[in-house]
């Protein structure tokens, strides 16, 4: 572990440093304009470049400003308070988890379904394909807004579009997965008699799980897209995405990448998770998964 | 061209009296997609309580498709197989012989122990009695130090003696197994055939064997079935009776030389057919 530290910090630094390049490049304009308007002649580059790394609604926000930024929202202010980013975060993460939850049952469902009955995959697939093409910016509203008329609100409509999104992974994986035991595997279970329940829980269910662990770490990323996808149309109150939309619309773009980081370190701390879990299943299962 | 043994003589009265396996007039064509392929042409056998026989022959002689036939893995498309006096699909569900693939076969999420336990879950065992069972097979095969071990912690060799622990956990009358050391090294083969010979003495099962080793069919077998290929067909059955108290010595023996010269023969017979 120890030893890929070094390569991990050489990547962080060389993004800390284009970070840094691009925030200067790209609000260089801006701050040249401010100086011609106040007519300013006797900037240095030292002061341009100072400028541009602490401009109040710059283009591009340099880190510091986004740490300073989520210094204010995360440690600052009680979780439980509506500016802290703790809060909306949970708000977005807690929709996602439960969207998760039900679009992996979704998707096993769906994928025990089209391996055990043939005519299901020929019948179900052109449909579940179509679902992924369509943009889920596209969808997004509709489902929120139709959901909204049945008087569903809140959690359950960012839930069910996640699920709209993380089904998909599963179903991929586990139709490949339960179809994943070999000719062998399957002939020494029928010289057994056993019955197509044994033969599913003793011999396709095992042989899936590594499938599955795959499939639920893309999907988990994806509810929290979906989740906060769920959040832009209706210009929630609470959450990641309400914060991305009131940070757009006032211009505030540091409050917009403070959001964006807390939205992706949540994201990495689920995968992180479902690679624990994913650990602790393949030691149980021989460590050979 | 003379063809060496067209139908198999009775032998024992044993064998007669009830035979194990009964196999008539059996023929099995696979519908591939460019023309039919004949697998099996009118085999005629049958295999007595006891009795250890091998089936040797080239590779697509038949050999292995035959042995699926009896374990109810292929149908055949002509004549009737019996198997306890009952068809292998009956004989299948009844769970009434085990079977060693090529491979060992092993589900690698499996401990060895529950590998082994695997046949005895799905027949509805209580906990105490599969362990109780697995214990035993797996002294059996020497391998009890093994247990908790995953299948990928063995040896290609100790694999495969685990796919017999298995086969043998459930103890089934009857043995098929084909070509179960086929991937092994000459050493461990000598060595696993040696056990195995003492294993069918212990226990009296009834073992189908294929392989394609001239050898381990002769060291091993009471009987010794040659195929030959294209189609797949019976060219000689031969008699060992090696005495039963045997070791690998014996293969330096001028009896074991003889019946090896005979399979030799039937072989090549089947094969100088085979070339027109």
């Amino acid at each position: 572990m120890s030893g890929s530290l070094g390569p991990v910090l050489a990547i962080l630094g060389v993004l800390v440093v284009i970070w840094y390049a691009g925030a200067v490049a790209l609000n260089a304009q801006r701050v040249l304009d401010g100086y011609e308007s106040e007519e300013t002649t006797d900037w240095t580059w030292r002061d341009l470049v100072a400028d541009t790394l602490s401009m109040e609604r710059p283009i591009l926000p340099a880190p510091h400003q986004v740490l300073i930024e989520l210094d204010k929202t995360v440690l600052d202010v009680a979780p439980t308070s509506r500016r802290s980013l703790v809060y909306h975060g949970w708000v977005t993460l807690s929709s996602a988890l439960v969207g998760f939850v039900f679009g992996t049952l979704l998707g096993i469902v769906l994928a025990v379904g089209i391996v055990h009955v043939p005519t299901l995959e020929r019948a179900l697939m052109p449909w579940i394909i179509a679902s992924q093409t369509i943009p889920i910016l596209a969808i997004a509203p509709m489902i929120i807004v139709v959901l909204g008329s049945l008087g569903l609100v809140g959690l359950l409509p960012k839930a069910i579009i996640s699920a709209y999104l993380c089904f998909f992974p599963v179903t991929i994986g586990m139709v490949k997965g339960l179809t994943s035991p070999d000719r062998i595997q399957l002939d020494l279970i029928r010289t057994y008699s056993a019955s197509e329940t044994q033969v599913f829980w003793k011999l396709r269910w095992p042989a899936s799980v590594a499938f599955l662990f795959a499939s639920l770490k893309v999907a988990i990323a994806l509810a929290v897209v979906g989740a906060i996808v769920g959040e832009l149309p209706t210009g929630a109150a609470a959450g990641l995405g309400a914060r991305l939309l009131s940070g757009s619309y006032y211009g505030q773009t540091v409050q917009i990448w403070a959001a964006l980081v807390v939205a992706s370190v949540m994201a990495g701390l689920a995968v992180l998770a479902v690679d624990l879990a994913e650990c602790a299943t393949a030691r149980h299962m021989g460590g050979q998964l | 061209m003379t063809k060496l043994a067209s139908v198999p003589e009775p032998g024992l009265a044993a064998r007669a009296a009830a035979p194990v396996v009964e196999i008539d007039h059996l023929n099995l064509v696979f519908n591939a997609a460019d023309a039919p392929v004949q697998a099996l042409t009118d085999v005629n056998l049958a295999i007595g309580k006891g009795e250890f026989v091998s089936f040797i022959g080239p590779s697509g002689c038949g050999k292995t498709t035959l042995l699926r036939v009896v374990a109810d893995l292929e149908r055949a498309t002509g004549g009737t197989v019996k198997v306890n006096g009952v068809s292998p699909e009956e004989a299948r569900l009844a769970r009434a012989y085990g079977y060693v693939f090529q491979a060992a076969a092993l589900y690698p999420w499996r401990s060895v122990q529950r590998n082994i336990t695997l046949p005895l879950e799905i027949m509805g065992m209580d906990r105490a009695e599969r362990e109780a069972r697995a214990a035993r097979v797996l002294d059996l095969v020497n391998l009890s130090a093994f247990a908790r071990k995953f299948p990928w912690q063995l040896s290609g060799g100790m694999q495969q003696r685990v796919s017999i622990a298995r086969a043998l956990s459930f103890d089934p009358a009857l043995l098929l197994m084909d070509e179960p050391f086929g991937a092994l090294d000459e050493i461990i083969r000598d060595h696993l055939n040696e056990e195995l010979l003492r294993l069918w003495r212990r226990t009296q099962k009834t073992v189908l064997f294929v392989t394609h080793s001239i050898p381990e069919a002769v060291f091993l077998s009471t009987r010794i079935v040659v195929m030959s290929a294209r189609p797949g067909r019976i060219v000689d059955v031969i008699d060992a009776d090696l005495p039963a108290d045997r070791t690998l010595e014996i293969r330096e023996s001028a009896e074991f030389a003889a019946i090896a010269h005979r399979v030799r023969a039937g072989l090549r017979a089947g094969h100088s057919y085979d070339e027109g």
